[in-house]
């Protein structure tokens, strides 16, 4: 019976500690977004951010991006000329990148090459007491630390998968026409027959900025409630991880359903 | 890393983005085909407007001269109403007939607009009086199979 009563605690705990975490989560949330004053009258604070999140990133992204344009490319190709339709390989590539791969595969990326950095910095600050002396003097943390990073992040993100789509659809081009010899006049117009400005580029755009609340904002809770200890910081950078991808992931399946279901 | 030369490259940064959306945009979406030129309206009656969409193009000897504004069902005529945006350096006499057309055998739906005869020009608010309804192939398939039928009984009955 004591065992049985004890499991039954065990499972009430979980599940509490998963609502307080989530609590605390959106508290952290609107406790940034009520400070985000600041990261205007300091925007130096914000650019410097961008600078680390954004411009460090853009190699990663845009090697990536060319080579999912590469793949795309070459299995579309193989695809759609089984059927004879090998000019739609460039509606193909667009539709692709600007819907799902651009969004998805960039903030998979962003959460393994920022999301952790910002993880590991901020669990580093707590661990070396920087976070308490700055209480100390009476500096907001939240204002000072985590408000320019968080802005950072949601605007880097955006960038960074247009970025993506972008060096895809020229990696497709590369593949489709330069390299196999699709007509360029025909890639390119049926492409533009068949992404719609709104319907495909902006709610892209719109899901990139989506997942690049979702991904600033885990990086930057892990890092917030990690253990001051390097097993803590450990733990909190690869939290980072596993939550930030199954959380777009999950994300994209909703925003998809809503966007693109009528 | 100076202030100045970090907020450089942040600039570029932003500016780099501002040139990939431009391209997704202009160079694989369809922002290129829209137009501001000024446009009149005219309404075109037909009994079945098949897979007709909003922004469908209007097109006549091939050439976009509009687009599709609306799409309505009349309760008093009992028909689907469909608002053209054509665009004010084409005009077309009041004669024209309006059909509902596919680009190959699959594809979208336009309207095609062949010209009639007339002096006058279709104004703002007017109605093109000829349409053809688009030909919906289950239709066509079930004629195709009723005549063949009646054609097969009577090479029987002989």
């Amino acid at each position: 019976m004591n065992i049985f009563a004890r499991s039954i605690a065990s499972l009430g705990s979980q599940v509490r500690t998963a609502i307080m975490g989530l609590g605390a989560f959106t508290r952290l949330l609107f406790a940034l977004l009520g400070r985000s004053g600041t990261a205007l009258s300091r925007f130096g604070l914000v650019s410097q951010q961008i600078h680390f999140i954004g411009n460090h990133s853009l190699l990663i992204i845009s090697v990536s991006g060319l080579f999912v344009g590469f793949v795309l490319g070459l299995q579309g190709y193989y695809t759609l000329s089984r059927y004879g339709s090998e000019q739609a390989l460039g509606l193909l590539v667009a539709l692709s990148l600007t819907r799902e791969l651009g969004p998805v595969v960039t903030a998979l990326l962003f959460a393994g090459r920022a999301g952790t950095s910002l993880t590991a910095e901020i669990g580093l600050m707590k661990a070396g007491e920087q976070i308490a002396a700055m209480e100390v003097m009476a500096v907001d943390p939240l204002r000072r630390v985590l408000v320019p990073r968080f802005w950072g992040g949601v605007i880097a993100m955006p960038i960074l998968a247009t970025v993506f789509s972008m060096v895809g659809v020229i990696g497709g081009w590369v593949v489709g026409v330069v390299m196999i010899g699709v007509d360029p006049g025909i890639f390119w117009s049926q492409m533009q027959d068949g992404v719609d400005v709104f319907n495909d580029v902006l709610n892209g755009v719109i899901k990139s900025v989506v997942f690049g609340i979702a991904v600033t904002m885990i990086a930057l809770y892990c890092g917030w409630t990690s253990r001051p200890t390097p097993e803590g910081v450990a733990r909190a950078t690869t939290r980072t991880v596993v939550i930030s991808s199954l959380v777009v992931l999950g994300l994209d399946f909703v925003l998809t359903a809503l966007m693109f279901g009528n | 890393m100076t202030r100045e030369k970090t907020d450089f490259w942040v600039g570029l940064f932003v500016l780099l983005g501002a040139v990939a959306l431009v391209f997704l945009a202009l160079r694989a979406g369809n922002l290129s085909s829209f137009s501001l030129a000024p446009t009149y309206q005219v309404q075109a009656y037909f009994d079945n407007i098949g897979g007709l969409k909003v922004r469908s193009p209007v097109r006549s000897s091939g050439v976009v001269v509009g687009r599709v504004s609306s799409i309505g069902f009349d309760n008093t005529r009992f028909q689907a109403v469909a608002t053209l945006d054509i665009e004010s350096k084409y005009e077309f006499p009041v004669d024209t007939s309006a059909s509902i057309l596919t680009s190959g055998l699959l594809g979208d739906q336009y309207i095609g607009l062949t010209p009639g005869g007339d002096d006058k020009n279709l104004d703002d608010g007017q109605e093109i009086i000829y349409t053809q309804s688009a030909v919906v192939l289950e239709e066509l398939i079930s004629k195709f199979l009723y005549s063949s039928a009646s054609q097969g009984g009577s090479g029987s009955d002989e």
